[in-house]
């Protein structure tokens, strides 16, 4: 508890200033704000500085709002009865992030890298498989191998996630104004939050490790996934969805023969986004034991090893790169 | 019965329509409505009915209400009041499923701007209103491929809507409409898109396909010489009202205020006018039969220099010229058959004054109108078009 007297705040001095001088400041502020927005915001600014001015040599306590009390119970309440449902969710998915990575290091790294040049080649040309078969060789070379693989794995679970959550509720949000109004602060309010804030409730949830991790990368990465696919969908000329309609379509119809496809290019501009914030996190969410490339950056932090950091963030940005530009020429491939 | 009716039909864009259309209704005009609700009129009472196989043709300049009444008729937009009857059957109160299930069967839509989906290829795309419906793969292809047999563009199937021109885009929208044989066809300013020569082969084209499968039509325009030169009918709007039904002739040779002829000076007549209009019936007619002194001696009272013959049915048997029958009496015939000139051009009544001044360049005689058995209906002359021109142009 603090105690706090109107006169301390900024506007005090202004508050203990002779009558008249405060009266013409009034009439000034009030006029302002009637100036700038308009009758309605003038009249709360009168109100407000005349309550004020009244209580202007009052002292009187606040209380501070107990809200990180509030988030505490709730989340311990939310552990206590569903973290059982989580913990299961998280062995499960741990295995399978196991098995995806143990799969990748069973091959030798030049057989991974000759298929990914391939993939790259044929989803987004010969410039693209250059790049990916320079880069990933040369991030064998560094022994980041392992590192690499664990990164690209968490990296391509989140996006799935993000993307499998993103895309129903884009379209949702194109198709409900209610739901748009609804989802869109709280895609605000995501992606503002640090998002080292979602690592805290996700241990309790999810345990030390890989999936916590990608919990909070997908809270960090979902909005892209949602707001493109919303934006593509709404993009979509109002003449092409009158001639759908003119022919009959129901919803669905004009869903999945109209809008989707010609929402995919921007769709793919969203999985792009999501991918690249995914791989943002990554580094924050090897505080959480996610290992990968962050674990790497991790620990060159705590040693205080430029060299070896600058190896990893090296690793990241090629890694970057490489998913960056194959969704990229993915999207530009889908252009109408 | 027709085929389509419409009853005072009113559309008001505005949060409280109620309101609106209660003023409407007392006789107040859009700009008053506007003042005291802050509401549009889109349509004002307007009525009319659409025959089977008739093209009607909606004009009106921009903000007229022509494509808002177009879309009342499928109910892509609500009419605040009124009733639309297709095929008898009120749709204003259909429920979303059987809206669906009249769209699909009944009608076919044509854009201004084509609206063809660029991700689809023009195939892909005739087929849209056969896929919609539920219909097999094999059998709505087939039936695509003919539809764009139909507009005359066979073997662009697997091109993209966007390698198209204007024109050919719009046959691949018309195609479109018509792959889902609608009984009718409902065309938004299908044309105005397309430059001037293409717009003018597309409805001619249009005409023609209209003789083979007989839709009934609504077509919207801003172009009154589209209008007059495709409608079977014409409904002229303005500010949400019609202000004058009617045939193209109708149009330009009664128009209903200042409104109508102030767009009517600029038409050219001579493609509107018909035969129909210009026409005249023979002061003197002969038969095959007749005796060619006692004809002569008619002709001369009458001072013509040719005569019409027409048969005991009223069909048209040919012309008899002065000299022709100077001849015969000379031979001692006793009939005019020897004597009628057969091979004579003919035009129908429909024939614009166009292609009666092209025909009357070169034939000196009086020109028989007739219809589909030859009967005779009455003739044309010369100075009958120019002075025809010449007082409708005054008016």
């Amino acid at each position: 508890m603090e105690e706090l007297s109107i006169s301390e705040l900024p506007l005090g001095n202004l508050l203990s200033l002779p009558l008249w001088e405060t009266v013409i400041i009034f009439a000034l502020l009030v006029l302002l704000s009637w100036w700038a927005a308009g009758r309605l915001v003038a009249a709360v600014t009168a109100i407000g500085l005349g309550v004020m001015w009244m209580l202007r040599f009052q002292t009187f306590e606040i209380e501070k709002v107990p809200l990180d009390e509030w988030v505490e119970d709730s989340l311990n309440f939310l552990t206590d009865h569903f973290a059982f449902v989580t913990k299961g969710i998280s062995k499960l998915t741990d295995v399978g992030i196991d098995y995806v990575i143990d799969g990748l290091m069973y091959f030798p790294p030049w057989l991974v890298i000759l298929v990914f040049t391939f993939l790259a080649w044929r989803l987004a040309g010969r410039n693209v498989a250059f790049l990916t078969a320079v880069g990933l060789v040369f991030l064998w070379n560094l022994h980041l191998w392992k590192p690499t693989m664990e990164t690209l794995t968490l990296v391509l679970f989140a996006t799935f996630i993000s993307v499998s959550i993103g895309v129903p509720l884009g379209v949702m949000a194109a198709i409900s104004n209610t739901f748009y109004r609804i989802v869109m602060p709280i895609l605000d309010f995501m992606q503002t939050m640090p998002a080292f804030v979602y690592l805290i409730p996700a241990i309790p949830f999810f345990g030390l490790g890989a999936v916590s991790a990608i919990f909070a990368t997908v809270v960090f990465a979902v909005p892209p996934s949602i707001r493109f696919t919303c934006l593509g969908i709404k993009q979509v000329p109002a003449e092409l969805i009158e001639a759908a309609d003119a022919f009959g379509s129901t919803q669905t119809q004009k869903l999945l023969k109209l809008q989707l496809p010609l929402a995919v290019p921007t769709m793919m501009a969203g999985v792009n986004q999501t991918i690249m914030l995914a791989l943002s996190m990554v580094v924050i969410a090897a505080m959480i034991g996610a290992g990968g490339l962050g674990g790497e950056v991790w620990k060159a932090i705590q040693r205080l090893k430029s060299g070896m950091g600058f190896e990893a963030g090296l690793a990241i940005v090629i890694l970057a790169m490489i998913l960056d530009r194959i969704t990229q020429k993915i999207a530009k491939g889908h252009k109408v | 019965m027709d085929k389509i009716k419409i009853t005072n039909i009113s559309k008001i864009f505005g949060p409280q329509p109620a309101l609106a259309l209660q003023l409407l209704n007392q006789g107040l005009g859009k700009e008053e409505i506007f003042n005291q609700t802050g509401q549009a009129v889109g349509l004002a009472n307007i009525s009319f009915e659409v025959q089977e196989g008739e093209i009607m043709v909606v004009m009106g300049l921009s903000g007229s209400g022509k494509s808002t009444l177009l879309r009342c008729l499928n109910r892509l937009i609500d009419p605040s009041q009124g009733q639309v009857f297709i095929d008898g059957v009120d749709i204003t109160t259909l429920d979303h499923e059987a809206l669906l299930a009249l769209r699909r069967q009944k009608f076919g839509m044509v854009f201004q701007h084509f609206a063809l989906f660029p991700h689809r290829n023009i195939l892909h795309n005739v087929e849209y209103g056969l896929e919609i419906q539920g219909m097999e793969v094999d059998k709505r292809r087939e039936k695509a491929r003919q539809s764009l047999k139909l507009v005359g563009l066979e073997g662009w199937e697997d091109a993209m809507p966007r390698q198209l021109s204007g024109g050919m885009q719009q046959r691949v929208g018309l195609a479109r409409a018509l792959a889902v044989e609608p009984d009718i066809l409902l065309m938004d300013e299908a044309f105005s898109a397309l430059d001037p020569l293409i717009r003018g082969d597309m409805q001619s084209e249009l005409l023609q396909l209209q003789e083979r499968v007989r839709k009934t039509i609504v077509f919207i325009t801003h172009d009154l010489d589209e209008a007059l030169n495709i409608g079977s009918r014409v409904v002229l709007m303005k500010d949400g009202k019609v202000v004058q039904i009617g045939t193209p002739e109708d149009i330009i040779s009664q128009p209903a205020d200042d409104y109508v002829k102030r767009f009517v000076e600029n038409v050219d007549k001579s493609r509107v006018l018909t035969a129909h209009a210009v026409m005249v019936w023979p002061r003197l007619l002969a038969s095959p039969q007749d005796e060619p002194a006692q004809v002569l001696a008619n002709m001369a009272e009458e001072n013509l220099s040719s005569l019409v013959v027409v048969n005991a049915d009223q069909t048209l048997a040919g012309i008899v010229r002065m000299e022709t029958l100077t001849q015969a009496i000379e031979r001692g015939d006793k009939t005019l058959e020897n004597s009628i000139e057969r091979e004579v051009p003919t035009v129908t009544a429909k024939e614009p004054l166009k292609g009666l001044i092209s025909i009357l360049a070169t034939w000196p005689l009086s020109l028989p109108v007739i219809d589909k058995q030859r009967k005779l209906l009455g003739i044309v002359v010369k100075g009958m078009i120019l002075s025809a021109l010449a007082k409708r142009g005054n008016h």
